[in-house]
């Protein structure tokens, strides 16, 4: 007989460990990140392995520096990594992903423990720290494309897309001044398939118009009562022209960052990670669920009024980054709280914040920051729900 | 055929994989009688019994070697006939040494005369039963060892209205259980009647989990005559065997935290306990053997054995014919048995497995708490165990009442579904001890 191991119970563990858990999610991102390649061209590939080879190196050179056994092999960085590709848009520069997977891994991780002991999620705070650092190129080199282009190159069997990188300064500012039935197709150079505007993530082309016909000020309004309809038909016919149609937001033929285009993608890579009971959940449900109702419920304002309930909550969901947060931030287990009832305040929160922050901020994407913010709520979520003890007195 | 359909649990819990297939078709077989036994003195929770033998003591099978130490106590019977060697602290399977009386067969395994009879347990009054009960040194047999004689004894004002029969089994690997139900089946329903007699309970309950249709199916049989006799599918699912989570699926009550399942008018019963306590009534027989397991990868021949107390393990291992590679020798379960540091233990009241491990890990690899909650799903105590075992790690004593220490029954769900291989259980165990050093220091509060 070997020696004995003496050790506390229970001598069985499950197969699932934290390395299992995040090579699942890396294998669940992979197919709405090459579609983003596929879709924007190479520099998205390039962006995407700039930045996970940036994260690993990251996370090799640190554990390195304090003496640590190398842990690049639970995969953690990778995913950090990715996720910090897919949030950024493709017509970035190189650098952009680099400076992002380096703040993501040495500050918004390591500076607060390592694995585990991280209060935002890496990948968000490393966004946000470009945007506030590279606001031209995380704003402004979108790539926009459409399913017919798509499909037409895909039956001509050869690459269709040629991802060009914008000068910047020519359409900066553009928008709100361009035409709007327009802007969403207006083109910089003709003769490339891929179509770029200052403009081009539906999001943006959407509050672009919807601020542009609140500056026209009471004319706009007085054009709305001449034409006989209510603001909600003013809405809709905003929302009629600009609007990316609903099969390339599904499909992920669209402007956007490079992994957060394409809905079925991400619900499919998604689901599977529910299924294989990686992820809970509780969050992308209430997430999605708080985001669209309040995307249709919050009142738009108009010249002379406001307009409840006029939003569109397909829109909501299948536009921006709400399906790759929802599935893949928000539900980062290390900045998302323990219970489920945490769970679903946290992702409830996530959904008002996001609603919010697109209805009435700045931005026209509030996922980055609403997840950021809740990430900041769940140490004070955590403390006080907690699950009803067995035998605790009523 | 409701019964079939509705499959009761308690919230939370893991699903093992269940590993009884290496056992659960083999009959239980009596394990040969072993050359000496070691015999501890302390067997049960409680007071440790009093030898009242010494060195050089001719003793026969049944016969009593030490005595209860008290109430909340249990006797300890010679469980083969020969003579007292040596009383001398012996390592226990519970860790450390304790005084044991170490007796060498004579080879004739004859019982105490005048021990055995065949009475009508039928006609047994309620005090009789207890008293044959206490007499007969039966302690729980699933693993707590808790003397049972207590169990049937509550003061007049927690009237005990029903009687569980744990026939669960949840523990991965273990079959012994499973055995007796499909061998011993009318004595368990026999002992079922007896503990309900010494109650005065109204209602009996069999619980049995859906991976033992077989056994279900028989003790139903048997158990149709009597109408206050209810049959119980459980669902498949650890720790559903664990006294608190049974109450919770069979009855829907939780026990009080830190009171007794008598506080919800409850009593469990294992079913090794169940059969020991028809024998004793019927035919006064004390607890000198038990059934248990002896099973894992690393056992050559698993086997279901019918073993004296006191039986060395290195012998039980010699006849399962234990691998070379055997690298962790666990008594009990998988799931909350005791790893040993050596073969040079015995069989106690309380084991009801002998595992043998091959390429066992002893899960010293482990990483930071990733938050993803696993634990706190499946705590079936609805404890926040990833708290726990950062507090425990750490020894934050002063967060740790809080925290819900003393409800952790240390089933080890967190544990087993900790991704980062996190041993919570040990850590657990830690922050008990290190709480009970700091309650001694402090003198105790004034209840407000």
């Amino acid at each position: 007989m070997s020696k004995l191991l003496v050790s506390a119970s229970p001598h069985i563990r499950s197969a699932e460990s934290i390395s299992t858990i995040m090579w699942t999610v890396v294998v669940a991102l992979l197919p709405a990140g090459m579609l983003g390649v596929y879709v924007f061209g190479r520099n998205a590939l390039l962006l995407i392995a700039i930045s996970v080879a940036t994260a690993a190196a990251a996370e090799f050179a640190i554990q390195k520096l304090r003496g640590r056994k190398t842990t690049l092999g639970d995969g953690s960085a990778i995913v950090t990594g990715l996720l910090m590709a897919y949030i950024i848009s493709p017509g970035a520069p190189w650098y952009v992903p680099m400076v992002g997977s380096l703040f993501a891994i040495a500050v918004a991780k390591f500076a607060f423990g390592g694995l585990g002991m991280n209060i935002w999620n890496p990948a968000l705070a490393g966004r946000a720290f470009v945007l506030s650092g590279y606001i031209i190129a995380m704003t402004a080199t979108w790539i926009y494309p459409s399913h017919s282009q798509i499909i037409g190159g895909l039956k001509r069997g050869g690459r269709v897309l040629k991802a060009e990188s914008v000068d910047a300064t020519s359409t900066t500012g553009a928008p709100t001044i361009v035409d709007t039935t327009t802007a969403a197709t207006s083109t910089i150079g003709a003769s490339s398939i891929v179509d770029t505007t200052s403009a081009a993530t539906p999001r943006a082309a959407i509050k672009d118009e919807i601020k542009a016909a609140q500056d026209r000020d009471w004319r706009g309004w007085r054009s709305i009562r001449q034409a006989g309809s209510g603001p909600r038909d003013w809405l809709k016919a905003i929302y009629a022209r600009n609007k990316t149609s609903y099969i390339d937001l599904f499909i992920g033929t669209r402007g956007g960052c490079i992994g957060e285009t394409s809905t079925i993608l991400l619900l499919l890579g998604g689901l599977f990670l529910i299924f294989r009971r990686v992820i809970a959940w509780q969050i992308p449900i209430f997430y999605i669920g708080a985001a669209a109702l309040l995307g249709w419920a919050l009142p738009i304002r108009f010249p002379g009024g406001a307009a409840w309930f006029a939003g569109d909550p397909l829109f909501s969901v299948m536009s921006g980054g709400l399906m790759l947060g929802a599935f893949f931030m928000a539900t980062d287990m290390v900045t998302s709280p323990v219970t489920r009832k945490g769970m679903i305040i946290f992702a409830i929160g996530c959904g008002v914040i996001t609603a919010a922050i697109r209805s009435y901020g700045g931005y026209p994407e509030g996922v980055n920051y609403a997840i950021l913010l809740m990430n900041t709520a769940v140490p004070l979520i955590d403390r006080y729900i907690r699950p009803r003890k067995y035998g605790a007195a009523a | 055929m409701l019964e079939k359909i509705i499959r009761r649990t308690f919230p939370g819990g893991i699903h093992p994989g269940d590993f009884k297939n290496q056992t659960k078709d083999k009959p239980i077989a009596p394990a040969p009688l072993p050359k000496e036994v070691v015999l501890p003195i302390s067997q049960h929770i409680g007071a440790p019994a009093k030898p009242v033998v010494a060195k050089g003591d001719k003793v026969k099978k049944g016969q009593m070697v030490a005595d209860a130490g008290g109430f909340v106590s249990a006797p300890v019977h010679a469980s083969i006939s020969g003579t007292v060697i040596a009383v001398e602290p012996r390592p226990h399977a519970l860790g450390q040494k304790v005084m044991s009386i170490i007796i060498q067969s004579d080879g004739e395994d004859a019982w105490l005369d005048g021990l055995l009879g065949d009475c009508d347990a039928d006609a047994l009054t309620p005090v009789q039963i207890r008293e044959k009960v206490q007499a007969a040194g039966i302690v729980g047999l699933g693993g707590a060892a808790f003397p049972t004689h207590v169990k049937l004894s509550p003061p007049a004002n927690k009237p005990v209205d029903s009687v569980i029969i744990n026939a669960v089994e949840c523990e991965p690997f273990l079959t012994c259980d499973h055995r007796l139900m499909l061998e011993r089946t009318s004595d368990v329903v026999a002992g079922l009647r007896l503990i309900m007699r010494a109650l005065n309970a109204k209602r009996g309950y069999i619980a049995v989990e859906a991976n033992k249709m077989d056994a279900f199916e028989k003790l139903r049989e048997a158990a149709k005559p009597y109408d206050d006799v209810s049959m119980m599918l459980m669902e498949v699912k650890y720790p559903q065997g664990a006294e608190l989570q049974l109450i919770e699926a069979v009855l829907g009550k939780q026990v009080p935290s830190g009171a007794l399942p008598m506080e919800v008018g409850a009593c469990v019963q294992n079913v090794g306990t169940t059969v020991a306590i028809y024998d004793a009534c019927r035919y006064n027989k004390p607890l000198i053997e038990r059934c248990l397991t002896v099973t894992g990868n690393g056992a050559g021949k698993p086997a279901n054995l019918l073993v004296r107390l006191g039986t060395p393990i290195a012998g039980l291992m010699e006849l399962c014919e234990a691998s070379a590679e055997v690298n962790k020798l666990v008594l009990g379960g998988p799931m909350m048995g005791i790893a040993q540091s050596t073969s040079d233990v015995s069989v106690i009241k309380g084991t009801s497995g002998v595992l043998l491990m091959r390429s066992a890990h002893d899960f010293s690899d482990f990483q930071p708490c990733i938050r993803c909650g696993r634990c706190v799903e499946h705590c079936p105590m609805r404890l926040v165990p990833s708290d726990l075992s950062i507090i425990c790690e750490a020894g934050r004593v002063e967060e740790m009442q809080a925290s819900g220490i003393m409800d952790c029954k240390e089933c080890g769900s967190c544990a087993y579904v900790c991704p980062a291989r996190r041993p919570i259980v040990h850590w657990v165990k830690l922050g008990k001890a290190q709480l009970a050093k700091l309650k001694a220091k402090q003198p105790a509060k004034k209840p407000t």
